[in-house]
């Protein structure tokens, strides 16, 4: 081999590095005409600034944190704010009520705002955005998003008025380690909860067989995902009928009311998600039902005497049917924004395919699309065993809504809140549940009308 | 005719004031121009509360939902409040939480007045400790509280069994809810009663006690009949700041128990905040307004006339 007067580079060598510096001195022009032929250009909107409002979550920090490669992609300013859950909602309706919002991007809460928003025309159908090949990124791939996460983002006639940005599965942790010592297996069905519950309930060490939510109001979806074992939702979402008072209501309130009361520790009927968790991470509760979203501070050592002990479990089949309440946050692009084509590229960048991987590895709860539960990378944690991942993905097949979708969702969720929590001071389940129905049928009707 | 002099029913320094005679011989009548100067606090109460207060009794006859239409529907708000038993139910809360959170500071205010303002070691280190709690923010203090409420984890029940006493659910229970409440709030407002009462202490007469110890009263008697009556329009004044911070509470109760559980401590300013902020029904919150303001005037007007009886006679 004849040698070439660069040191020990050979002539192979000099061809690769030959064809490295060509191709990327020619890739802008290849980036280029792919662009034109895809007619997506994603400077178009260059030197337009938006405003983003937020919830406060580790999502939302997620995405702050990268707001500088949106820029530098898209040549677009991003003013973004996080604001506290309740406090966001009500600046939102306030905001899209007075019909000059301060925000060209809004995440909403589906499972509280979704009837809400459409019927206010607070935002946008994007189907127009969706299909046009010069506004939306080939790679944008709108098949990627799950079905639970679609059908809260898709109103009844079809429009597509947010992108799913998160899933929240409600599913059951529980304590491998009392389990075990119990020799019990994870619960195959509702009643096994119980049955385990029963066994693992020990008052003397201040061990509760099982934990949720007893407050009113936050109650709702732990009455929700039993009633969903009986295969029905509190709303049926093709008739509107009320499923509130018949008796797998009451059967859904029994067992609400029996794990609260006889398995429960001192005092649920006050907790809240946050009460749950302290009791559950302290090795207080066998067995906790609620989010997986409050996976994060069970496997940290600094919050948590059970870290690398918790277990995820998709929420076991009831009665009739096997469902996992779900929930969901999505993005969406206020009607009255001036700037809704820079405002539809922040969405397609926060919700593509490296954003949602980069939500799942960080710990920061499900993402609304599939690919990244596909993606070695994204299921492979320090952090959370397999058993985490595996329980998003099962949980994301059987998923069904957690609250009616409806317009008074949080008058329902007060209502019925209340009831639940009187049958926790031993108040008949019927009885409340008929009282709670009467009471809110006509606050349904009424929002029906307006 | 042109006025010269003043009207006979004014007094002289008034009548001179409105009307006077400059060198000219022509008079300027100073009343119909003074208005110029009231004005700016005029346009600003008229601003910030008189217009709130009519478009409140405005909103409050109108079926008003945020991101509905606005119907006007008389007085059936008010009566479709007479008719919601949680309505009645908040009304009897918030009476039943202001009288327990007014009552119990201002008596133990009272006698930690009474013993700080005796001489003894330390008296000025202790009491800056007792006024702490009130230079506290509610919101905090009522997180930290919540955290000790914890049935299981908090330490108030891990101390009450140190001491041989059976834990106790604090706000995780309908029963004892309103009263741990108060506790919450008797920790929080005592102090502040106890600095109105004391500067009150400090500024009694001494010549009554003299003469009473010359007429051989006791201590208790002393406490009966000069120092009580004496003290009363400072504990008066007290009462009617308590009352006021008592029935406006809404920041302990929100945090701590979220008006729960259930609805065993949803006060009225819960309800209304419920009603205004969460299902957004804007003439209905302002029917629960109205009757909130006139229940407040009734008894700002009986605590300022009890106010009146018990000052002290020049």
């Amino acid at each position: 081999m004849s040698k070439l007067p660069f040191g020990d580079l050979s002539r192979r060598d000099l061809l690769k590095t030959t064809a490295l510096v060509a191709g990327a001195v020619a890739a802008p022009a290849i980036v280029s005409r792919a662009n034109a032929q895809s007619k997506f250009d994603w400077k178009r909107f260059k030197g337009e600034k938006i405003d983003v409002m937020m919830v406060k979550n580790p999502r939302s920090d997620l995405l702050q944190a990268a707001e500088k490669e949106f820029t530098a992609l898209t040549g677009i300013e991003v003013s973004s704010e996080q604001i506290p859950e309740q406090q966001q909602r009500q600046k939102a309706m306030i905001e899209f009520t007075s019909g000059r919002p301060t925000f060209d991007v809004v995440l909403l809460a589906l499972h509280v705002q979704k009837r809400l928003a459409y019927k206010g025309k607070w935002v946008d159908d994007l189907r127009p955005l969706l299909n046009n090949p010069e506004m939306t990124n080939p790679e944008f791939d709108l098949a990627d998003f799950g079905e639970a996460g679609m059908n809260f983002a898709t109103q009844s006639d079809g429009a597509i008025t947010t992108i799913p940005h998160f899933v929240d599965f409600w599913m059951l942790y529980y304590n491998k380690e009392m389990f075990a010592q119990k020799g019990l297996e994870y619960p195959k069905s509702m009643d096994e909860i119980v049955t385990a519950a029963a066994k693992l309930h020990d008052p003397s060490k201040g061990v509760a067989g099982f934990v949720s939510r007893g407050l009113k109001n936050a109650n709702i979806p732990v009455w929700t995902s039993w009633l969903l074992g009986q295969g029905l939702e509190t709303i049926d979402p093709k008739t509107g009928k009320l499923n509130t008072d018949g008796p797998e209501a009451v059967w859904a309130a029994d067992f609400y009311r029996k794990l609260n009361k006889e398995y429960a520790p001192p005092g649920t009927i006050g907790f809240n998600w946050n009460e749950c968790q302290t009791t559950f991470a302290q090795g207080r509760a066998a067995m906790w039902l609620d989010g997986i979203g409050f996976a994060t501070p069970l496997e940290d050592p600094t919050k948590s005497k059970i870290v690398g002990k918790v277990g995820y479990g998709v929420t076991p089949p009831g009665p009739k049917a096997h469902h996992s309440a779900i929930f969901c946050d999505g993005m969406g692009i206020a009607q009255a924004s001036k700037k809704k084509g820079a405002a539809w590229y922040y969405i397609q960048w926060a919700t593509n395919k490296e954003n949602q991987l980069a939500m799942l590895k960080a710990g920061a709860g499900a993402p609304g699309r599939q690919s990244p539960f596909k993606n070695p990378e994204g299921v492979q944690s320090k952090t959370f065993a397999k058993d985490y991942f595996d329980c998003m993905a099962n949980s994301g097949k059987i998923g069904r809504p957690g609250l009616p979708q409806i317009i008074p969702v949080t008058e329902f969720r007060d209502i019925f809140g209340v009831a639940l929590t009187n049958t926790l001071s031993g108040a008949d389940s019927l009885t409340e549940l008929k009282k709670a129905t009467e009471t809110f049928k006509p606050v349904l009707e009424k929002s029906e009308q307006g | 005719m042109t006025e010269t002099t003043a009207p006979a029913a004014l007094p002289p320094t008034v009548a001179a004031t409105r009307a006077t005679t400059p060198p000219s011989g022509k008079p300027h009548d100073f009343s119909r121009k003074y208005w110029v100067f009231a004005m700016p606090a005029a346009v600003i109460i008229s601003a910030v509360i008189v217009f709130p207060w009519l478009f409140t009794m405005f909103m409050s006859v109108q079926d008003w939902k945020i991101g509905g239409g606005i119907d006007f529907v008389g007085l059936d708000n008010f009566r479709t409040l007479a008719a919601d038993s949680r309505f009645r139910e908040s009304l009897w809360i918030t009476f039943y939480f202001t009288v327990l959170g007014v009552v119990l500071p201002v008596v133990l205010g009272t006698a930690a007045a009474l013993v700080f303002h005796r001489e003894f070691p330390m008296r000025g280190l202790l009491r800056t400790i007792f006024v702490m709690p009130m230079m506290a923010t509610p919101v905090a203090v009522s997180l930290v509280w919540k955290m000790m409420f914890h049935p299981q984890l908090g330490v108030l029940n891990y101390l009450l069994q140190q001491v041989g006493i059976g834990p106790s659910e604090w706000v995780f229970n309908p029963n004892t809810v309103i009263p741990t409440l108060v506790m919450v709030e008797v920790w929080h407002w005592t102090p502040l009663v106890m600095l109105i009462v004391l500067g009150g202490l400090a500024g009694l007469p001494k010549e009554p006690y003299e003469s009473a110890v010359i007429d051989g009263a006791n201590g208790w008697h002393m406490f009966r009949f000069i120092t009580l009556p004496l003290l009363w329009p400072f504990i008066m004044i007290a009462l009617i700041i308590r009352t006021i911070d008592a029935l406006k509470a809404f920041d302990i109760i929100f945090v701590i128990s979220e008006g729960g559980p259930g609805t065993a401590s949803e006060t009225l300013n819960i309800f209304l905040y419920l009603q205004a902020f969460q299902f957004y029904k804007i003439g209905y919150a302002s029917a629960v307004v109205v009757i909130f303001f006139v229940i407040i005037v009734m008894l700002s007007l009986l605590l300022l006339y009890s106010r009146q009886k018990t000052k002290w006679n020049a």
